[in-house]
């Protein structure tokens, strides 16, 4: 019965009803956009860091995990990874930062493609010339580029040389030597990537050279792509903490003035059910449903709401953003919709629970 | 008729309200007894108590001082949830303005009355009796807004004797009706009263509605004058059905 009242009362506001739940969908579908991206591209950075067929990686001490790294390393430092045994072979590369979360990524581009198992070319092929760059599928698409066309980067024209599939090292590859010289970096580079002749060894290679080389930072590639968590990028989950409370606070005013003013414009009806014997409690149960009501709703239309996002990121900008659909999150971001509504019920409701029924029922 | 019989037994009853810094008495000292089976007749000048007298027989707020017997026990020494709990079953309120509420239909403002009384929200099939004798069985599935004024104060009349209420309190229930409608709802609770010997107080300020009832009290500045008085209650409908003999 009171559940019908509660529909009926929805029914009886369809615009109001229609914009609490676009509302909470708004709301729901920001929490699961900012978590998708969050962990979509540190996904996505974990695959492509996987995808080169590495089992070691070396970083220069003291450096952030994401983040720009300039290029600290010696390198001759290669040189010496490829001396130890088990080590099948060693890259090294400089990675610079091209703006936004973009980077290039200078390769010595023979043994890449020897470690990675080469690169899967959907148009064009390897260098061939000096400023040549390997871009990657998203990147291609984002950019509207084709093989022979030209891109602008750190102050210098590049030719697009080939447009391979995403998910090995990186979405833009360039000549190691070449980026070396351009960003003053002669002899210098920012990772080593290592493959090992047996991969059951990695652990006895790593303690190996972490003995040798106590200050780098040494992972076997599990332990180097488990470390692409939100609580390792700093900032980050304040960030979607941010967001998240601020849809929460969207979808708590949203409630309340949508109550609020339901409370006022069913004064009348409340002192009615009043006068019939209904109790607080069963007055505050109508308006909880009907709060319960708009955030399933919203929910719902804020789950489809992130896979609209999702279309509008992957089809607009691939390269800069990927974005997860995060179902793990469904409940969480409906619980914490919830929540936020309750908060914002709970004062048009107390004012309804407590109505005063003679005055209610005299009301205009 | 015995002290039984009494089903309302209002003794010395006050209600005081306060606006801002002044006290504005609306019942001073009321008295009054209802026989079970009644059906009376409230009549007074506007401002003379009758809602408010109403509105604390039935729970909907406190009184001041004094005591008001409903079907045996004092609601004036009743907590705030004990009045709300006495409502869903000891009184039946009809308004003046009908007060169904404007989303459910005839049936569901009847089945909610019920729901809220007993956690049920389907009418016995003896009610579909009743809802015959008011006359709106066929309009049950159609909301107040499709139904005349006559109709919805019927539907109202059916929701306050749902649960079988001790007293049905109707405040102006032909206020807002043509003579037509009038002439059908008190027809209505006529019957109601005849068959079912429901006791129905009433309040209204037409003395040819008030004379459809077995007795009329008059209110004058928060009292009840035939109490106070004893005069004579002033003549009903010639040739009625009764004020003389003893309502059943
Ligand atoms: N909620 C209230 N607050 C303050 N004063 C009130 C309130 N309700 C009623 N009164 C006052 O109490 C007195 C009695 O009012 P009540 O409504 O009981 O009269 P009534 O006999 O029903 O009048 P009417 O025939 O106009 O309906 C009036 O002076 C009225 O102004
Ligand atoms: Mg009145």
């Amino acid at each position: 019965m009171i559940n019908k009242l509660v529909f009926e009362n929805l029914k009886h506001r369809p615009v109001r009803t229609a914009l609490g739940i676009v509302a909470i969908g708004v709301q729901v579908t920001m929490m699961l956009t900012v978590v998708g991206l969050s962990e979509g591209m540190l996904e996505d950075a974990a695959r492509r860091a996987r995808g080169t067929g590495a089992d070691i990686w070396v970083r220069p001490p003291g450096s952030a995990l994401i983040g720009f790294s300039s290029a600290p390393m010696p390198e001759k430092i290669v040189e010496f990874f490829e001396k130890q045994p088990h080590v099948q072979v060693a890259v090294g590369n400089v990675v610079h930062p091209i703006g936004g979360v973009n980077t290039v990524t200078g390769v010595d581009y023979e043994k890449f493609v020897r470690m990675c198992g080469g690169l899967t070319f959907l148009e064009g092929g390897p260098f061939r010339e000096r400023f040549d760059i390997i871009v990657d599928e998203r990147y291609a698409r984002q950019n509207h580029l084709r093989v022979g066309d030209k891109v602008r980067l750190l102050n210098h024209e590049w030719r697009v040389a080939g447009i391979v599939e995403p998910g090995k090292l990186a979405r833009l590859l360039v000549r190691r030597d070449v980026l070396q010289e351009l960003t003053g970096n002669t002899g210098k580079i920012s990772q080593v990537l290592i493959k090992l002749d047996d991969p059951s060894r990695t652990e006895q290679v790593i303690q190996e050279l972490k003995r040798k080389l106590p200050d780098y930072q040494i992972y076997s590639i599990e332990e180097f792509t488990s470390l692409f968590t939100v609580s390792n990028v700093p900032g980050l989950q304040a960030f979607i903490n941010v967001i998240i409370g601020l849809s929460v606070v969207v979808g708590f005013l949203v409630v309340f003035l949508s109550l609020y003013t339901a409370v006022l414009e069913r004064t009348r009806e409340i002192g009615i059910l009043k006068a019939l014997g209904a109790s607080r409690g069963y007055i505050l149960s109508i308006l909880l449903r009907e709060t319960v009501v708009l955030v399933l709703a919203g929910s719902i239309l804020g789950i489809l709401g992130s896979y609209g996002s999702r279309w509008v990121v992957m089809t607009l900008v691939p390269a800069s953003l990927t974005q997860k659909i995060v179902p793990h999150w469904w409940p969480l971001a409906t619980a914490i919709a919830l929540g936020g509504a309750l908060i914002g019920a709970s004062y048009p409701g107390w004012k309804a629970a407590n109505q005063d029924a003679i005055e209610a029922l005299a009301y205009e | 008729m015995s002290e039984q019989d009494i089903i309302i037994s209002i003794r010395n009853l006050w209600k005081i309200y306060r606006v801002g810094q002044v006290d504005v008495p609306a019942l001073r000292g009321a008295n009054l007894d209802v026989y079970r089976g009644e059906f009376v007749a409230v009549v007074g000048p506007s401002g003379s108590g009758k809602s408010t007298m109403f509105h604390i027989i039935g729970g909907l707020t406190p009184a001041t001082s004094g005591t008001v017997i409903v079907n045996g026990r004092d609601i004036t020494r009743m907590t705030d949830a004990e009045r709300t709990r006495m409502r869903r079953t000891q009184v039946g309120f009809v308004f003046q303005k009908y007060n169904l509420l404007p989303t459910l239909t005839a049936y569901d403002n009847i089945a909610i009355a019920r729901h809220i009384a007993t956690g049920r929200a389907d009418l016995e099939p003896e009610f579909m009796e009743v809802l015959e004798l008011l006359g709106i069985a066929h309009r049950l599935h159609h909301k107040p807004s499709a139904l005349s004024g006559g109709e919805q104060q019927r539907v109202a009349i059916a929701r306050a004797i749902v649960n079988h209420p001790a007293i049905l309190l109707a405040d102006e229930p032909t206020g807002n009706l043509d003579s037509v409608n009038s002439q059908a709802v008190l027809r209505v609770l006529k019957d109601l009263n005849r068959r079912l010997g429901q006791t129905i107080l009433m309040i209204t300020h037409d003395m040819e509605v008030a004379s459809w009832a077995d007795r009329i009290v008059h209110m004058r500045d928060g009292q009840i004058l035939d109490w106070e008085t004893s005069r004579p209650v002033p003549a009903v409908r010639s040739g009625s059905e009764t004020n003389t003999e003893e309502p059943n």
